[in-house]
């Protein structure tokens, strides 16, 4: 009761507030480092804007603004939740896509094992008891973790060791605490400072899974959709992509 | 529906409440009977799971029982296994998070047990621990239920604490809580739909229970 009258009472606030331009991003777990730099720059450049970023898995974010979630502007790390968004009409344009992500091997530092060396076969080691992945069933970096395990023909001998993830930042906290022997994890978190001061990774062959293609939409309820616009501008200009390249992104295929 | 989970939930929770009654009744019976000043300090700490998030348990038992803390490295050095992402680690966390669940029913049943009975037990030469045993929990057996129910619902509805140090194991450490999580996320409504009303009616009888027994009703008097 009174949890609805607080709730309310800040409602009624904001409602009262003037409308200052305001951005909500719903991103895919896999940008975490990248996109706050990215905010970083658009925060000078867009002084005026309230510009809030929250990271989680994209699968469940798709759900999330099926049922009405304010959002501005979806990044997710699967072009396809993107697509179906726009498909079902809830998006004001068709998907953008803006990288293409890679998977990353990652082990503890303290780890005696080498994914430089070995690559994904150090995962038969006995060493390794339990390897994080995101949760495949809604997170796209699960989906490539599972798929590069089957090609490269040890899913089966390392599906018992796995635990999930629920996005692609919890299997790389996982293998950052140690609590994982190994984790398949996005490039993108592999290179970023607290990994690289924790783990040692490499790079999975992209061979090995199909190109993690990401794509973004500005959503049909966007609060202003000249903010939301600039936001996806930045991204995919010079300088968006100069981040995210130097965050282990690829850019998208024209 | 998800039945693994479901059957994974019940073992949890029955493992749980297990590890309440042996662990709780000693903790229960000394904050009700003891004279000792700091004696509302263990009560504060004990009651602390009802008002911290999950999501500060599950921190600490993630960062407690993982590879870089001793504790972790002892009790891995001990059972050459790691408790983060098992069964084990599980009913750890289960255990922490539900104690106040159990310990306060018990302790405030120990407590309201008239102490003349206690007296007159001591009188005719019975000891402490005796008369613990065949006075103070014939009489506080509705307060052991209600303990022993209460943790048991407690544990079956866990979700924060699980999703930060279970890892999503099929079988191992996939809840029904996480088990419907997974498969809202996933858009399988219909699945998430059925093991919801499974454990909502699973949780509503369980209650039911408890508040029969509170009232006294029949299965109560049955019991005397």
């Amino acid at each position: 009761m009174l949890r609805a009258a607080l709730l309310l009472a800040f409602v009624s606030l904001e409602a009262a507030a003037p409308a200052a331009p305001r951005v909500r991003v719903a991103a895919a777990a896999d940008l975490k480092f990248a996109l706050d730099e990215v905010a970083t720059k658009f925060r000078e450049e867009q002084p005026g804007v309230d510009l809030s970023i929250t990271y989680g898995s994209s699968g469940n974010f798709y759900a999330q603004i099926r049922s009405g979630a304010p959002f501005d502007v979806f990044l997710s790390a699967d072009v396809e939740y993107a697509q179906r968004l726009a498909e079902e009409g809830l998006t004001l344009s068709p998907p953008f896509r803006y990288a293409v992500g890679r998977l990353a091997l990652c082990v503890p530092a303290t780890s005696a094992l080498s994914p430089a060396r070995d690559g994904l076969s150090l995962l038969r080691s006995p060493a390794v008891r339990k390897v994080a992945i995101a949760n495949p069933r809604h997170a796209p970096y699960g989906r490539a973790a599972e798929e590069a395990l089957r090609s490269a023909g040890l899913l089966e001998a390392v599906r018992a060791r796995l635990v999930l993830g629920e996005n692609v930042a919890q299997a790389a906290q996982f293998v950052e605490a140690g609590t994982a022997d190994a984790a398949l994890i996005a490039l993108s978190l592999a290179v970023s400072a607290p990994m690289k001061a924790a783990t040692r990774c490499e790079v999975v062959p992209a061979k090995l899974h199909a190109p993690l293609a990401q794509g973004g939409v500005i959503l049909k309820g966007a609060a202003d959709q000249k903010a939301a616009a600039a936001l996806r501008d930045l991204l995919l200009g010079a300088e968006g992509r100069a981040i995210l390249s130097h965050f282990g992104f690829s850019a998208p295929a024209p | 529906m998800d039945a693994a989970a479901l059957v994974l939930s019940l073992k949890l929770a029955a493992a749980t409440t297990a590890v309440l009654l042996a662990v709780g009744v000693p903790i229960a019976a000394w904050l009700a009977f003891t004279r000792r000043r700091f004696a509302f300090a263990v009560e504060a700490v004990v009651a602390l799971p009802l008002v911290l998030p999950p999501t500060v348990l599950g921190f600490y038992i993630l960062v407690a029982l993982g590879p870089r803390s001793p504790l972790g490295r002892l009790l891995e050095g001990m059972t050459g296994s790691r408790l983060v992402f098992t069964f084990e680690g599980l009913l750890v966390a289960s255990v922490l998070y539900s104690l106040p669940f159990a310990v306060q029913p018990f302790a405030s049943a120990f407590a309201s047990v008239e102490p003349r009975l206690l007296e007159a037990s001591w009188c005719l030469g019975a000891s402490r621990l005796r008369t613990f045993l065949r006075v103070v929990l014939p009489l506080s057996r509705r307060g052991l239920v209600t303990g022993a129910v209460l943790a048991f619902a407690h544990t079956l509805g866990e979700f924060g604490v699980v999703l930060m140090v279970g890892g999503n194991i099929p079988g191992l450490t996939r809840t029904a809580s996480i088990a419907i999580y997974d498969d809202v996320q996933a858009l399988d409504y219909a699945r998430a739909g059925t093991t919801s009303l499974v454990l909502l009616a699973v949780s509503f009888a369980v209650l039911l229970l408890t508040y029969a027994l509170r009232r006294d009703v029949r299965l109560a008097v049955r019991w005397k």
